[in-house]
């Protein structure tokens, strides 16, 4: 198995464990994490084909990387604004129970 | 495949399993940092230094304490009585489960080869240059987009006023 491959799996797995994570718990905030380890995930496929890739020198991969790590920055800062604004309104933060517009 | 790669994955797969299973919020988030703490030694051993501490700064110093900080202002941490797990953890489970096997098969069988190169050796100053140079439009959006974000955060969790 080839370097580039083993990352690629690994990087698979991670996201896998990020979706079963935010589909599968019910607290927001943990959710969100899974999110975060999903956008990771994808970063980490970024890095590899940049690593290697025909043209390292291009440091396309490391630009596309650090952007996506401020945007993820960005989610995390509003999405965990959204829910002390949630929970200021319900008193939880359980997912399941979030399920009316009007607070 | 090297014994630091196989080391370096264990450590990011255990912590991000950990921190999507553990039942107090608190240690989840710990875990989930290890995880991130894993992912840079990971770009490190990759050959993107830049990247590599970009991460342990942004995640394992600012998303980690602003996750901490939501737990502790929801009182979500300690013990519950419910169930950690949503109603529909199974169809959850099935669909993450499915996802890597797709992705794993689309790897697998793509026959993708890439040789063992040497690591391109990149510094800070080449970054530099190019996000001054030829990326310096997506660098002005970002920094619109980090402020547009930080506005609305504090907007966003802001207590509202009681309006008669």
């Amino acid at each position: 198995m080839s370097p580039l491959t083993s990352y690629l799996l690994l990087s698979a797995m991670i996201f896998s464990i990020g979706l079963a994570g935010a589909l599968s718990r019910r607290n927001a905030i943990l959710v969100l994490s899974g999110i975060e380890l999903m956008l990771n995930a994808a970063n980490l496929n970024f890095i590899a084909f940049w690593r290697y890739g025909p043209n390292p020198a291009a440091l396309t991969g490391i630009m596309f990387t650090i952007f996506s790590i401020s945007i993820a920055a960005a989610e995390a800062a509003v999405g965990l604004g959204i829910i002390l604004a949630v929970y200021r309104h319900t008193r939880n933060t359980d997912l399941d129970q979030m399920n009316s517009m009007k607070g | 495949m090297t014994v630091t790669f196989l080391i370096l994955a264990a450590l990011t797969i255990i912590g991000a399993s950990a921190a999507m299973g553990l039942r107090n919020l608190i240690h989840c988030v710990l875990a989930l940092t290890l995880g991130f703490v894993g992912l840079a030694m990971l770009y490190l051993e990759l050959g993107a230094q830049f990247v590599g501490f970009t991460q342990i700064l942004v995640y394992v110093g600012a998303v980690a304490i602003l996750s901490v900080f939501a737990i502790m202002m929801t009182r979500s941490a300690g013990p519950h009585a419910e169930p950690a797990l949503s109603a529909s953890w199974i169809i959850g489970l099935v669909v993450a489960g499915a996802t890597f096997a797709v992705l794993a098969w689309a790897i697998l069988s793509s026959g993708i080869t890439a040789p063992a190169t040497e690591a391109p050796d990149v510094s800070v100053k080449q970054i530099g240059d190019a996000l001054m140079h030829s990326y310096a439009v997506p660098l002005e959006i970002m920094g619109l987009l980090l402020t547009a974000a930080l506005i609305g955060a504090v907007i966003i969790a802001m207590p509202q006023e009681k309006t008669p």
